[in-house]
């Protein structure tokens, strides 16, 4: 059966400003129709909400570090391994789930779509095959050039077009997604042992800045006109007094208009703000500085960020800012894990536990709450934990009902060990407002969507649009008032409709569904320059040849390749 | 016209060298000519092409010899044994493709098998290790570009990684290493004077079963703490001597290998080698990496990691969850014990490699082996299924020792009517399938 009306839900969907008002949806054939036959399979949706399939911008879902994480931390298996009756796999893993638990969990939760924040391109072959393993849910990555060789010497002599012809060729070599940039010049430092902890530290040998790089590019972005924009992890994460750097970098973005026929208005995405957004001198005097951070962002338009939330559990760590995970080692002295790759970047793992007697800890869990309460355009402010960083993506209902729910988030707030110091480091307290159904499905939705340029088809409930949708067993008359009520209700939809199909229904994954691989294939002029430097690298520098280098097309064998001709730039 | 194919995918050892050039016949059977390859991948290769190809499976008879049986035959028995065994070791997987593994852990799934690979004989104890301390490693570009102290430690890949001396590690000039050899200086600790230590600037030799000893002792020194005056036979100037050079390296690594991994402290040693490496990070770069033997030992590691979370001895005999404990569900252990009811082996020989008590237990159950040629595991086997070599006459994804996944090339076709293994793993899985179903009913 491929078509179906879900009668009497209350709809929520920003692209056409709809706030749970009672709307029929009418499916068919993967897409929402105006109407459909009256053979179509009624869903009751009577006392339920209904959302378009939600959207993750940022997570670590596949790939080597991710890998790493799963297979160097088997005591991440005890908190939860099992398996449930019907068609599903064995499911392991509490911060670094397996791929098959990935794929349920997400789609349990109403999600459709993941972005897997980092992709080393030497190890694109490596994410791709966990994407092609993760079930039901669509995935894309972004390769991850920030440090790339490649790039510092274009942008030291400032050659934009260099640089995008080297994107255009490195996205269909990695079948990735936008450009990354992590610790832009830090990693490649960390090479020697280094860091980059402003954005005017110069990057060794290499003597290009990060700021330099940042502001390249996102110039060689919006020269492609890529559906999505330059995604950054700044320098200086997780530091007190870092969010002065975090402004100056968000700075270099003034100015620059976004040039792209997607609909996106950003040129600049910065990811994981929470880590970016700290004041003081040291860990004694660190205080939230979320206030003024959410102030530039509120007045820059072109500008999008995400969360990052802290939710307080034991979970892994994994960044391509190398130094950073060395850096944290010393902190906690858990067991550190890192990789250099040649040419491109670094990864560093650490596991770690959000104490929530730990008055920095609760002081980040709040300044997560604050960024998305101060932000003044739900369209751009997206949650995200940067799964596993701050917190499992498995968190999401709960991150939800801190926000949705000032009563829920204040009891926790109150009852912690060391509250009068988180109380005193924050302004959470001070913060009355509640997250909606209809903002929240701007910030999980049409937001995403939006800034990665798939609001046409993505992230609503537009006739003609694809039919994602999450049914949740949510009645906004009569919205849930404890922590444990929210968080069931987002952890289980009604009904996840994915291309169309049924695949949960009642928190129960009843279908696989059609998976598929998001990628952006860059048209360019030809550019003898930049294919001779590709040939001479691989030559000298690399450990593989180039023809071993593309990720074959049987990796991804169910592609959506979004076609981009810059030719003409 | 013969041809040559290039950029071809070594399936030999961890290395993973990927700059072959190997010349075929016009009609894609036979390999003429191999280039670029150490003695040990060119035979791989060349091989091929010696008569004797086994090109059905074969059938052990009551009085002990093997007869031709149809594929059909053979996957409708290995099926019956699947499914009739509780517990199935599934052990190997080193020399086949991850595609291949991802077929074959659904069968672990449904009929409750035990997948374990050869780190089990192998690197297990580093693994061990990294599931404890972690481990700041790198990919071997990295040590082609910017090495300048390299350290071999228990490993001697002159005769077990042959081109890794030239491809990465000793001769290459990289970015930062334009001198190549002349600006590395070079390390080799092992108990014997080895092929390595020829090539070394300074070789050290340590007392038989005084790794550990030997390793402590380095970062005790790297600290400024005493030294007794010999440790592992080793005088305490020299251990100081060559750690300071160590500190005063740009970017350092050690390479390790069975000499840590298999003698006394076993675990221990690699546990010792990593803090060594992340003390020394402390005051440069280091990295270490393990030596990892079979081509896709790797591979093998990285499709358990993401599909159930550890890298080897994963046992599904649950079926409900995943369970990884060495000792307790790692292959040699449960042969030992008598603990599994059939044995599924593949892609690996463990008749050469495991210990006899291991064997004498395994010839006992049900036994099948899917290998493309005779070894030592065929021949206690009931059923020998011959297949396509991997990385010659089928392609499918191989993980470097650093993990670099690398697609391995097809080069010539496989001997008519032989199934590759993804082939063969996707029947018996559907014959699996089919008998459950009719015990369902």
């Amino acid at each position: 059966m491929s078509e179906f009306v879900i009668r009497n839900g209350h709809v929520f969907d920003p692209t056409q400003g709809i706030k749970g008002d009672k709307k029929d949806i009418a499916v068919k054939d993967g897409k929402i129709v105006e109407k459909v036959g009256s053979s179509a399979r009624v869903i009751d949706a009577k006392d339920k909400t209904v959302m378009a399939g939600a959207m993750e911008i940022h997570a670590h879902v596949a790939g080597p570090k991710v890998n790493a994480g799963r297979w160097y931390r088997p005591e991440d298996k005890h908190f939860d391994s099992h398996k449930t009756t019907g068609i599903t796999r064995i499911e392991g893993g509490k911060s670094i789930p397996t791929v098959f638990k990935t794929g349920y969990e997400y789609a349990r939760m109403g999600f459709t779509f993941a972005m897997e924040a980092a992709m080393p391109p030497l190890y694109a072959r490596h994410v791709h095959e966990e994407i092609h393993d993760t079930p039901i849910i669509d995935e894309a990555a972004l390769p991850v050039l920030g440090n790339n060789w490649f790039i510092l010497e274009y942008l030291k002599n400032h050659e934009v077009e260099n640089t995008a012809a080297y994107i255009s060729w490195v996205l269909r070599q990695t079948k990735g997604y936008g450009i990354k940039c992590v610790n832009p010049g830090g990693t490649e430092a960390w090479a020697w042992g280094l860091n980059c902890l402003t954005i005017h530290d110069p990057v060794p040998y290499f003597e290009i800045t990060p700021a330099e790089i940042i502001k390249g590019l996102i110039e060689a972005n919006e020269y492609l006109g890529l559906p999505h924009s330059m995604h950054l992890h700044q320098n200086d994460l997780g530091n007190p007094g870092n969010y002065k750097t975090t402004i100056d970098s968000l700075k270099l973005a003034e100015g620059i208009k976004a040039t792209n026929n997607f609909g996106r208005e950003q040129v600049l995405h910065s990811t994981h703000l929470q880590f970016h957004s700290y004041g003081g001198t040291n860990w004694g005097d660190f205080e939230s500085k979320a206030k003024e951070v959410m102030d530039y962002v509120n007045k820059q338009k072109n500008l999008t960020i995400d969360t990052g939330n802290v939710t307080l559990d034991e979970t892994t760590t994994m960044t391509a800012d190398g130094p950073f995970e060395h850096h944290l080692h010393g902190l906690n002295h858990l067991k550190w894990f890192n990789v250099d790759v040649e040419l491109e970047t670094a990864a560093g793992i650490v596991p770690f536990i959000y104490d929530p007697a730990n008055a920095v800890f609760c002081s980040q869990w709040a300044v997560g709450l604050e960024i998305p309460l101060y932000a003044k355009d739900p369209m751009r402010c997206f949650i995200t934990t940067d799964h596993p960083n701050a917190g499992p993506f498995t968190r999401y209902p709960r991150v939800y009902s801190w926000l949705m729910s000032k009563k829920v988030r204040d009891a926790l707030l109150n009852g912690f060990k060391k509250a009068d110091k988180v109380i005193g480091a924050t302004t959470l307290a001070e913060i009355d407002r509640e997250i909606t159904l209809y903002e929240l499905a701007a910030m999980t939705r049409a937001g995403p969507a939006k800034a990665l340029g798939l609001a046409k088809d993505y992230g609503g409930l537009r006739t003609g649009m694809n039919a994602d949708i999450a049914i949740y067993n949510i009645n906004p008359d009569k919205f849930p008032s404890t922590g444990p009520e929210i968080e069931k209700a987002f952890a289980q939809v009604a009904y996840l409709f994915k291309d169309g199909k049924i695949c949960v229904e009642d928190g129960k994954v009843v279908d696989m569904g059609h998976k598929k691989t998001f990628w952006v294939d860059a048209k360019v002029n030809e550019n003898k320059q930049v294919m001779h430097d590709i040939r001479e690298k691989f030559l000298r520098y690399y450990s593989v040849n180039e023809n071993n280098y593309p990720v074959p097309e049987s990796y991804a064998p169910h592609q959506h390749i979004i076609s981009v001709d810059a030719t003409k730039a | 016209m013969p041809k040559e194919v290039t950029d071809v995918i070594c399936p030999f050892c961890g290395t993973l060298c990927d700059d072959l050039v190997i010349t075929v016949s016009d009609d894609n059977k036979t390999i003429l000519g191999v280039k670029n390859a150490c003695a040990i991948g060119a035979e791989k290769f060349n091989h091929q092409r010696l008569p004797g190809r086994v090109k059905l499976p074969r059938m052990r008879q009551a009085d002990g010899t093997y007869k031709e049986v149809s594929y059909d035959e053979a996957i409708d028995w290995t099926a019956n044994m699947l499914v009739k065994s509780r517990k199935t070791l599934m052990y190997g997987w080193a020399s086949t493709s991850c595609q291949a593994m991802s077929i074959g852990h659904e069968i672990a799934e449904k009929v409750g098998g035990i997948v374990d690979n050869c780190a089990t004989v192998c690197h297990g104890s580093s693994l061990i290790a990294i599931e404890d301390v972690g481990v700041p490693s790198c990919t071997l570009g990295e040590v082609k570009n910017r090495a300048d102290r390299v350290v071999f430690w228990g490993c001697n890949p002159a005769h077990a990684h042959p081109r890794h001396m030239s491809r990465y590690s000793i001769f290459p000039r990289g970015f930062f290493t334009v001198k190549g050899h002349k600006g590395r200086k070079i390390y080799c600790v092992d108990c014997r004077y080895t092929d390595t230590a020829k090539v070394a600037d300074e070789f050290i030799q340590v007392q038989q079963g005084y790794d550990y000893e030997l390793l402590n002792a380095f970062r005790t020194a790297a600290r400024g703490e005493a030294l007794p005056d010999f440790v592992g036979g080793v005088p305490k100037e020299k251990i100081q001597e060559v750690v300071d050079d160590l500190k005063s390296a740009r970017f350092g690594i050690i390479f390790f290998g069975m000499g840590l991994t298999h003698t006394m402290g076993r675990n221990h040693n690699i546990d010792i080698a990593i803090n060594l490496t992340r003390d020394m990070n402390d005051y440069t770069k280091f990295a270490i990496m393990a030596m990892r033997g079979h081509w896709n030992v790797t591979g093998s590691g990285q499709v358990l990691g993401w599909q159930y979370g550890f890298p080897y001895a994963v046992d599904l005999s649950r079926r409900d969850q995943a369970r990884h404990q060495t000792g307790e569900t790692t292959s040699v252990d449960l042969l030992n014990r008598n603990e599994v009811e059939a044995c599924f082996y593949i892609a690996t020989d463990p008749g050469a490699h495991f210990p006899i008590d291991a064997m004498i237990s395994s010839s006992k159950k049900p036994t099948i082996c899917i290998d493309p040629h005779i070894n030592c595991t065929t021949e206690i086997s009931d059923i020998h299924f011959p297949v396509a070599m991997v990385g010659v006459e089928v392609g499918g994804c191989a993980y470097r020792m650093d993990n670099v996944p690398i697609e391995t090339r097809k080069v010539v076709d496989p001997p008519e009517g032989v199934l590759t293994d993804e082939e063969l793993l996707t029947r018996i899985n559907k014959r699996v399938d089919e008998l459950m179903a009719k015990g369902a009913q």
